[in-house]
């Protein structure tokens, strides 16, 4: 089911995001995490649960970690699932999103 | 991939004329979700055509086409509409708006149909652009790329919606072996990661035999054959061979005809 919820974890604020992410609700995990960081200095956007994102989904993420960058506030993908790892890799943007395996990992 | 799940296109009994020349004759055609289906025929074997009726540019004569479980030899204009934005398609010679930059071409299609705020639809084409290996192009003119380049730049513009289904006519045409090659190994990416079905239409047989899970082979607007890259290798069928290994076809002349197109004044 699509959804995204946000909740705190030691400094952190975690926008975990479920289900298929695409043109039709990607404007709310966009602002789900702009409102995160709107609120946070040190944000993760947890995908263990989605099985699906599109170009709008993966821009969403894009401006998240810009916005941060320009706070100077920490930011990251946690737990991503292996079909938002498909994508991030057709686009190398592997290399360029800070990625961590679980929320300790982000430290 | 489910086997429950309906087919992405199925053409059943297509028939078309141009003129008095019969075109395509009877094709059937039944495709898969995330399946890639190469096109293969010959020069005038109906390829082309078959293309253009998929993307609802022509009228059959007879016979159904549906896309994503819509046919569209019923379906209102506005109706085919709403389905364009699942589709995307890569022309043979690129087709980018010459007045416009490389990044306005890609980003059009957002732009028509997308009440997307600017940031995502900069982010989205620029991120097309970096998958088509044309990071920080953007603000080139189509005059100014090279014929790879602009091809690259088409599939930019083709993926952007990310469609469901994508046409790709002859991707590799012109294009050094090198990129060529990259160009294929893109199409496995963009199936895999984005999930897209696509019909590509090639003569390239190096590139039809990496990318395809089924061929069609057509033949003076017939299917001559469906399967798999080793089905169509191991055919018996003598066009087929013809086809692989490159053989001159033996052109049968209709004395009739041929005398009709040379002089009838109204030959249409």
């Amino acid at each position: 089911m699509n959804g995204c919820e946000a909740r705190e974890q030691g400094e952190y604020l975690i926008v975990a995001v479920s289900g298929e992410v695409d043109l039709s609700w990607s404007s709310e995990v966009r602002g789900a995490i702009l409102d995160a960081l709107g609120k946070n200095n040190a944000v993760l956007v947890e995908l263990e649960q989605v099985s699906y994102i599109d170009s709008s989904g993966i821009a969403a993420l894009v401006e998240g970690y810009q916005t941060a960058k320009s706070k100077g506030a920490k930011f990251g993908l946690v737990s991503i699932s292996s079909a938002v790892k498909a994508v991030l890799e057709l686009a190398r943007l592997d290399q360029v999103f800070p990625i961590y395996a679980d929320v300790q990992a982000a430290g | 991939m489910s086997d429950q799940a309906p087919p992405v296109i199925e053409v059943e009994g297509l028939v078309t004329h141009y003129g008095r020349r019969k075109i395509l004759d009877g094709v059937d055609l039944k495709m898969s979700a995330g399946e890639i289906r190469v096109i293969m025929g010959g020069s005038g074997s109906g390829k082309s055509t078959l293309l253009w009726h998929l993307l609802g540019l022509y009228k059959p004569t007879a016979g159904t086409i549906r896309l994503l479980d819509q046919d569209i030899t019923q379906i209102s204009a506005q109706e085919f509409q709403a389905l364009r934005k699942e589709l995307g398609v890569s022309f043979q010679g690129g087709a980018l708006f010459t007045s416009m930059s490389v990044g306005e071409n890609v980003a059009l299609p957002l732009r028509e149909h997308t009440e997307l705020d600017e940031n995502t639809i900069r982010i989205m084409s620029r991120l097309k652009l970096e998958v088509v290996n044309l990071g920080g192009f953007q603000d080139l003119m189509p005059s100014q790329l090279s014929g790879g380049m602009i091809k690259r730049a088409a599939l930019a513009r083709a993926i952007v919606m990310d469609p469901k289904l994508l046409f790709f006519d002859e991707p590799s045409a012109g294009l050094d072996p090198v990129v060529a090659a990259e160009l294929d190994d893109l199409i496995l990416q963009l199936r895999d990661a984005m999930r897209m079905s696509m019909v590509v239409v090639t003569h390239e047989l190096d590139s039809a035999f990496k990318i395809a899970d089924k061929i069609t082979v057509l033949d003076q607007g017939k299917v001559l054959l469906t399967g798999t890259v080793e089905e169509v290798k191991s055919s018996k069928l003598e066009r087929v061979q013809d086809l692989l290994n490159r053989r001159p076809r033996d052109v049968k002349v209709d004395a009739e005809e041929y005398l009709r197109r040379l002089t009838e004044e109204e030959y249409v």
